[in-house]
């Protein structure tokens, strides 16, 4: 049956649009079943109007800021969509992060796709399956709350001959209707919530048919390599580009301080570049990544108290054993396979650029002002990006890219080569935790008093149940450190503060029971009243077979736990450490993880073992070696990522807490890593790891110390 | 030197005119429009490039393309056979075995060149073969357990 175009009831809500039906909604958050709880929503998209489109043809066009990392979002808020719509999943095609076609987001980072828009695509969804049930009731003259919607098919199961598909109630219009206040539903009616469909994204990835920034090609494009810096803080002194010239097919191109060689094979590029005759000035300033430490305390901003109870000077009254330690790490990469790449076009005052990034809404206003042009003149597409991890929240390449394009009059590809990628990355801060605290004689915390420095406040307060406790944290991941604090760039790295800060706690929980002579995990239940994290413990003892002892017990097993984005992760190790080399082989992980609603249980469980494997990384190996504002580390032979060798066997367990809404899995997972391997390091050989990463000569000199 | 290669690329023969000290990847990538094949380091240390070679996988970002003359090259678009999947993508499908996928296209070509030499790895000899080629987003065990499975899909010869 076709829809009745002639009722008037409906008439002032349909426009022709060509392409489609859009629902236009407000992102009424007392709609949502899930509660109004996101700090950072404020910043999340209000003057968006289509999230979704159903086209003549019946299939769903999911219209997000968001961008697909590899975090699976392309999956999981196509299930979220096809739910609350009531279509089939594989009816639903994402487009994401495209700045002329998505509504605006802030950017994919922090675990927010499905905690913070999740909700605002799933009440998108139920108000479009209102709207259209609506409008299959004035059809069918039938009362809306009789009819039942399906796979994209609207019924009434009173009268078996009506029935009519989105497609044919939509017929390629524009509709503008609201309806308030749609619940989504109940976890109990859920058909695509919870479960784990193949990944939207999983053919054109193992057909080598995902195309990444660095893969698109423009008709006339050419490719750029940049004359670098050698260091930061360097200058450039002079400059002689004649011999680039000079290669056929060769063009440099100068834009203030933008120096590139432009030709049509990216090898060609970078052969001509090397022609370039350049010196430099370059800083001594005796910074390394030795003396960065004290460098930070020196340098860091004034402290801020982020968490405090009870009174120290109490705590340390009722002490009869204190404990103080200092915990360091070293700065970290990000290392995404895919380095930085973009490719622009400018013509007739508009600019097009294709970007990897995680903030396609950010890099526009960035290349509008670096053109001189209008923001609305600049279009971000996003396509598939090649791993993020915080790393890639800016793009200056695609500023570079567009400038580039400007100034020769074609379109500009910009790949960062790795070295550039090293150079240019936004490290994780190096960092440095003190953290002072007592035991009474009957074995508990008395009193904790931490100072955070360079890392960042999150995850910096204990969740311990501590009568006295005082944290302060000074400088972060988020900027606001003094100028010349950091010799390069920083930013969040996956679970930004969190990794450094939950290091430092567990580390610091390990030692206090070793001193009290407790169980590590009896210890942590003892101070815990948090049922949640009591869960998420008790099940992660389960699974492993914890059996309670004394450390160092020599089995090499650990255990940590935290708390990030509303998440809970509990992680329980067992490892092998060779005393003569230093090294260390991660035998054994188990994770769980209380993240509320699960929309995608594989997804949940990729995000889990990739976090523990990446985790690995930082604990061992991943450190950031530099000398005068030069980064040493510029590959991968000498900055050494975790390699299928290292792979433990990794079990991970979720755990059911259905009734709290959907929580961020990307990052928690990774948090709990560097404390589980020094705390299971401990217990193999009684060696207390306070840097990370755990190198052998570290592990060789904590031994030593003994 | 400028000069013409011939080889055979994913079975049909391809003839090239180009400086012969180019490395491989370039050529697939820019001269050739096969963009399967990733740039992740540049210098054979991650395997992103990763392209099998008569029968041998190697990083193509390192290998001149005069190396490659009257050889048969197999990049990721030379696996499977029109819309089917060869077994090391069915695999790798089945278990999700990436996540960002950037990597994915030299872990399946190596992947590949392993059970053609040795169709029934062992676990051991599936951890030494893959040790080089890097994953950022830490999809090793799934890849692992793809490449199992893709051996035990292979006996009859699907190779």
């Amino acid at each position: 049956m076709r829809p009745d175009n002639s009722n008037l009831s409906r008439r002032g809500f349909f426009a022709v649009a060509g392409s489609g039906l859009f629902v236009f909604f407000r992102a009424d958050l007392d709609a949502f079943q899930e509660p109004a709880r996101f700090p950072g929503r404020q910043a999340g998209p209000t003057d968006f109007n289509a999230y979704l489109r159903i086209g003549a043809d019946g299939r769903v066009t999911c219209l997000v800021g968001k961008v697909e990392l590899g975090q699976g979002s392309m999956t999981a808020l196509a299930q979220l969509l096809a739910e609350e719509l009531d279509v089939p999943f594989d009816s639903v095609d994402m487009v994401m992060g495209d700045t002329d076609r998505c509504p605006y987001d802030m950017g994919t980072f922090g675990s927010m796709c499905i905690r913070m828009l999740g909700p605002v695509v799933r009440a998108a969804g139920a108000e479009a399956r209102a709207v259209l049930i609506q409008m299959a009731a004035e059809q069918f003259h039938a009362p809306p709350d009789r009819l039942q919607a399906k796979a994209g098919v609207i019924t009434d199961p009173l009268a078996p001959g009506k029935r009519v598909t989105y497609a044919q109630l939509v017929e390629g219009k524009r509709i503008e209707r609201h309806i308030e206040k749609v619940p989504v539903k109940p976890v109990a009616a859920f058909t695509i919530i919870g479960k784990s469909p193949r990944r939207k994204d999983a053919l054109e990835k193992v057909t080598g048919k995902a195309m990444y920034a660095g893969d698109i090609a423009l008709p006339g494009m050419l490719h750029a390599r940049i004359l670098r810096l050698p260091a930061h803080g360097a200058t450039l002194k002079s400059v002689d580009t004649s011999a680039a010239e000079k290669v056929p097919g060769a063009r440099v191109v100068r834009d203030g301080d933008l120096i590139a060689v432009l030709h049509e094979r990216r090898d060609l590029a970078e052969q001509a570049l090397g022609l370039i005759k350049a010196q430099f000035d370059r800083p001594r300033t005796g910074l390394d990544d030795k003396t960065i430490f004290d460098h930070l305390l020196k340098t860091a901003p004034q402290p801020q108290v982020v968490g405090q109870g009870g009174s120290i000077a109490e705590g340390e009254k009722l002490s009869t054993a204190i404990v103080d330690e200092t915990y360091l790490n070293s700065y970290v990469a990000h290392a995404s396979m895919e380095t930085h790449s973009a490719i622009a076009s400018v013509e007739n005052g508009k600019a097009t650029v294709w970007a990897s990034t995680q903030a396609p809404f950010s890099v526009k206003p960035a290349v509008a002002q670096a053109l001189g042009i209008q923001q609305e003149n600049v279009h971000i597409v996003t396509p598939f990006v090649g791993g993020g991890f915080g790393g890639k929240s800016g793009a200056p390449q695609a500023v570079e890219a567009a400038r580039l394009a400007k100034a020769a009059g074609k379109p500009v590809q910009v790949v960062w080569d790795r070295a550039e990628e090293f150079f240019f990355d936004t490290f994780r801060p190096a960092a440095v935790v003190k953290i002072r605290s007592g035991l009474t004689a009957a074995g508990k915390i008395a009193f904790w008093d931490a100072k955070v420095y360079a890392a960042g406040e999150r995850e910096a307060t204990p969740f311990y149940d501590i009568p006295n406790h005082h944290t302060v944290a000074a400088g972060g991941w988020q900027g606001g450190n003094p100028p010349g604090m950091h010799p390069f760039g920083i930013g969040p790295w996956r679970a930004p503060s969190a990794n450094t800060n939950t290091f430092a706690r567990e580390s610091h929980i390990d030692i206090l029971a070793a001193k009290a002579g407790v169980d590590p995990l009896e210890f942590r239940l003892s101070h815990l009243t948090d049922p949640r994290m009591r869960r998420a413990l008790e099940t992660v003892a389960k699974q492993f077979a914890w059996k309670p002892a004394k450390t160092p017990s020599g089995r090499g097993v650990g255990v940590a736990c935290g708390i990030y984005s509303n998440t809970y992760v509990a992680t329980m190790a067992e490892l092998a450490v060779d005393k003569s080399s230093g090294s260390v082989q991660v035998k054994r992980v188990v994770t769980a993880l209380d993240a509320g609603l699960i929309v995608n249980p594989d997804g949940l469980r990729q995000q889990m073992e990739g976090s523990i494997t990446m985790g690995l990384g930082y604990s061992l190996t991943e450190e950031v070696r530099f000398q005068d504002g030069e980064v040493l580390d510029r590959n991968f032979d000498s900055y050494q990522l975790p390699r299928f060798s290292w792979l433990p066997k990794i079990e991970t367990i979720i755990i059911d807490n259905p009734g709290l809404p959907a929580q961020g899995c990307g990052e928690p997972p990774i948090t709990t890593m560097g404390a589980v391997v020094a705390n299971a390091i401990y217990d193999a050989v009684g060696a207390r790891l306070l840097q990370l990463p755990m190198t052998p000569a570290r592990i060789l000199a904590a031994l030593k110390k003994g | 030197m400028q000069r013409t290669i011939s080889f055979t690329l994913n079975g049909k023969p391809a003839r090239v005119t180009t400086d012969d000290e180019r490395m491989l990847l370039w050529v697939l990538r820019s001269d050739l429009g096969l963009t399967g094949a990733k740039f992740g380091c540049g210098e054979g240390l991650c395997g992103a490039c990763t392209v099998v070679v008569d029968q041998q996988a190697v990083r193509s970002c390192s290998v001149p393309v005069k190396d490659i003359a009257g050889k048969r090259v197999v990049t990721i678009e030379g696996l499977g056979n029109g819309d089917k999947l060869h077994p090391i993508q069915e695999a790798f499908l089945k278990h999700h075995a990436f996540q960002c996928g950037y990597c994915t296209s030299g872990m399946l070509v190596n992947a590949y060149a392993l059970l053609l030499k040795t169709p029934k790895p062992t676990r051991a000899e599936i951890l030494q073969h893959m040790e080089d080629n890097l994953c950022r987003c830490g999809a090793h065990v799934r890849i692992v357990e793809a490449i199992q499975e893709a051996a035990g899909a292979v006996k009859g010869g699907a190779l």
